[in-house]
């Protein structure tokens, strides 16, 4: 059994972006903050939020407008969501495995539970579809 | 630029700290010196700043040599030495005695920098305390808009939200222009600020490193028993099992820690060389 402790950083911050864009707080085809206001924000060196969002350009997530910003994709929400799930199974699902296996919780206790999460903390959105 | 050229400097002639130092140090970069206590790491500042002078060989900064002193590289440089020193003036005092030496100076920033760091604008600088001389001094820096910004310890003595605002700072005051080198043992305060690493020991340079690329060479991860048959660079044991410092040879993306590297690198220096050889 080996995790990594942390994500690279720049890794990170691709993955914080993506959160924004599937919560709606950026909206698709918007503007997104600059390299410079990200690195204030997360306080991290700004080369390494450049490199997030060179990251983020290559999967199409992103898109650079010369002279006036960063871009959310029209269209990126598919990339987006199977960045993150990439991105889940590799990082948070070994760990949540272990947990479930060593406790020995069989799989069909946990729809339940899963069921009851959705329910309290996603009502409105399941109302809203 | 900074280019050390076959530097070497000792305090005294018959025994020497630095023996033939050759360093290229680029812009748009924040370079973090790591060493022990005594390592050598405030003198390769001096050295940088002309209060020191090396015995052989020289530094160059922007084709400039810091020896002579010229006004011309003097207001492009500023250094932060670990303990401040201000005068019995106020804010606006200083200000106008020593802002005229850096043309690039901006005072609408200065006074900015001031209220982010939350540093009190009445009264005379030296009844400060040494944490609010520390910010002062730190905000008249940046203002200053030098090509080079040296600073030794600047966490030291700043409280934790000023330790996040010194961040803040210095992310937004960062350019592909500027070379901002930074001395520290509290890694920790800066560690995903620093993009360049490098690492002193007995006057020796033992890495020299971008973030990225100890990255691509090394792993850093948590496992429940050291695998065989790879070089280890490094490893303790932790709650959640062994943290180590491995080669990466499936091409991990895993976050450094500066701290298990500034260990595994000085305990292990012949090792950190051949991890770090090959292109």
């Amino acid at each position: 059994m080996e995790f990594r402790e942390k994500q690279a950083i720049y890794l990170q911050i691709a993955e914080y972006v993506c959160e924004q864009i599937l919560r709606k707080q950026w909206q698709l085809g918007s503007k997104i903050m600059s390299i410079r206001d990200l690195a204030v924000i997360m306080e991290v060196n700004p080369n390494t939020v450049q490199r997030a969002y060179d990251f983020l350009q290559q999967r199409d997530i992103i898109t650079n407008k010369r002279g006036i910003g960063y871009f959310i994709e029209e269209d990126a929400i598919d990339r987006v969501i199977s960045f993150k799930k990439e991105q889940f199974i590799e990082n948070e699902l070994p760990v949540f495995f272990r947990s479930i296996y060593l406790l020995k919780m069989p799989l069909d206790d946990l729809k339940a539970r899963y069921q009851g999460f959705i329910d309290q903390n996603f009502k409105e959105t399941n109302h809203e579809k | 630029m900074i280019q050390f050229n076959n530097l070497s400097f000792g305090y005294s002639r018959k025994k020497l700290l630095y023996k033939n130092l050759s360093l290229s140090i680029e812009s748009g970069s924040i370079y973090g010196l790591l060493g022990k206590n005594g390592a050598g790491k405030s003198t390769l500042l001096k050295n940088m700043v002309g209060t020191l002078f090396p015995v052989e060989g020289n530094v160059m900064i922007n084709g400039m040599n810091p020896q002579s002193r010229k006004p011309s590289f003097l207001q492009t440089i500023y250094y932060i030495a670990e303990d401040v020193y201000v005068p019995s003036l106020t804010i606006k005092q200083y200000k106008n005695l020593f802002s005229p030496f850096y043309p690039q100076f901006n005072e609408e920033n200065f006074y900015k920098y001031l209220q982010e760091l939350e540093v009190s604008v009445d009264g005379k600088l030296n009844k400060l305390s040494f944490g609010q001389q520390k910010k002062f001094v730190i905000a008249f820096a940046l203002a200053c808009n030098t090509k080079v910004l040296l600073m030794d310890e600047p966490t030291n003595g700043l409280d934790i939200p000023s330790k996040a605002q010194f961040r803040k700072l210095i992310a937004s005051v960062m350019n592909d222009d500027r070379i901002i080198f930074i001395s520290t043992h509290q890694i920790r305060d800066l560690e995903n600020m620093i993009d360049k690493v490098l690492i002193v020991d007995n006057g020796n340079l033992l890495l020299h490193s971008s973030i990225t690329d100890i990255a691509e060479r090394l792993c850093f991860k948590t496992v429940s028993e050291i695998p065989a048959g790879v070089k280890v660079l490094y490893s303790e044991k932790m709650l959640r099992g062994i943290s180590v410092i491995i080669e990466n040879l499936n091409g991990e993306d895993s976050a450094l820690n500066l701290e298990h590297l500034f260990n595994g690198v000085t305990e292990n220096p012949a090792m950190a060389k051949q991890l770090f050889s090959s292109n």
